[in-house]
């Protein structure tokens, strides 16, 4: 069955807590999960009261600080900080987003960071993403075409046709829409999940691309497409509001298609 | 512990080429649904205090029978697909998940033929 409380060894225990240095004018408690796998320990959920005036203004420069000047030890990604990389998508405040492109100030309250939910974690905020890159693997995300290039310049593609993979090639493939799913949570080990089925989309209705038939029969299967029941999680959480719901319903249109 | 790679766990057994023909009777079983049921409530409220023998001669009216057979119908098939993918969802043993199909599919089907058979019984008697 599907499993809806944590195992012992994974339930999160309360950690300890750092005050910011005396005179902080903005302190602002961020609460962030703990997890070292080879302490043995159960994970935890380690308090920081920071004071804003001392960092950037979003979550990720909050978490630099506190990696920089309160404890080295927190482990967590990140590259870009502008929201292009995606390697710094966490839970935040209970919602999938990216760290660099979530202000700290729209938070209500104590700021809580946990890693992507339902993926196996490394560290602290690093989840193991293995999986997910392999399903991204499976449906071989280039152009495959059996026409050869013309020699003398690239493969043409009118605007239109262009402009169909707008909302779609924004994709940063961070990870928040497939670990908000429900359905991905429940079976990930043969549902695609949200992220992976955008970028299938996105080689479905690329007007260069001459394996589409070939496209939609490795999706046509009950668990890796069909899993999804559009609970619509993906569409909300996603920090480059792209709308993985519709690119998946229009996948399940195209399969329909195919047999009228 | 598997020494099979990622990619390897992934593609599996391969796609089953199927799970369209079960979206699509999804959706065509919720489309007879709104109006059969639309349908069946009003001509409930018609009925219900009615004498009993006032409500056989209305299921024995012909429409009426073909009606309230294709609601049954509808109502099984689309709760037998809804229910079939909450167990694929939650249910992970491949023999319950075997044995659970079995059943719902079982008694799905010897529900309509009980509704169906009552249905005709009353309006053929």
């Amino acid at each position: 069955m599907a499993e809806f409380s944590l195992p012992k060894n994974s339930q999160v225990l309360p950690g300890k807590r750092v005050e910011a240095a005396a005179g902080a004018k903005r302190a602002r408690n961020i609460r962030v999960y703990r997890y070292d796998p080879d302490s043995g320990e159960n994970p935890r959920l380690d308090t920081y009261e920071i004071d804003l005036d001392k960092c950037g203004p979003m979550v990720l420069d909050a978490i630099i600080y506190i990696k920089n000047e309160i404890d080295p030890t927190l482990t967590f990604r990140r590259s870009c900080r502008e929201g292009i990389c995606g390697s710094c998508a966490m839970n935040i405040d209970g919602t999938n987003t990216l760290a660099c492109t979530k202000a700290t100030e729209s938070v209500k309250g104590d700021v809580k960071i946990y890693p992507l939910p339902h993926m196996p974690v490394h560290k602290d905020l690093v989840p193991d993403l293995t999986h997910f890159y392999a399903q991204y693997a499976s449906i071989k995300p280039w152009l495959q075409t059996d026409t050869a290039p013309p020699p003398d310049r690239e493969r043409l593609q009118s605007k239109e046709d262009r402009e169909k993979l707008d909302g779609l090639y924004e994709c940063i493939l961070c990870a928040c829409c497939s670990t908000s799913c429900p359905s991905y949570w429940w079976n990930s080990d043969r549902y695609l999940g949200p992220a992976i089925l955008l970028q299938a989309y996105r080689w479905l209705i690329d007007s260069r691309d001459e394996a589409t038939g070939d496209r939609l029969d490795n999706l046509e299967d009950p668990f890796r497409l069909y899993r999804c029941h559009t609970i619509m999680n993906c569409a909300k959480t996603c920090p480059k509001n792209l709308n993985p719901a519709q690119a998946i319903a229009e996948v399940k249109k195209m399969m329909l298609t195919r047999t009228l | 512990m598997s020494l099979r790679t990622a990619l390897g766990r992934v593609k599996g057994l391969g796609s089953a080429k199927a799970g369209l023909a079960h979206w699509q009777s999804q959706r065509l079983s919720a489309l007879c649904l709104i109006p059969l049921s639309l349908w069946f409530v009003y001509a409930l409220m018609g009925i219900v205090n009615q004498p009993f023998a006032d409500v056989v001669t209305w299921i024995r009216t012909p429409y009426v029978t073909v009606l309230l057979i294709a609601l049954v119908l509808a109502l099984l098939r689309h709760l037998q697909l809804g229910l079939q993918v909450v167990l694929e969802d939650y249910v992970h043993s491949p023999i319950l998940q075997i044995a659970s199909q079995v059943l719902l599919r079982g008694g799905a089907g010897i529900g309509a033929l009980i509704a169906i058979f009552s249905i005709l019984k009353i309006a053929l008697a």
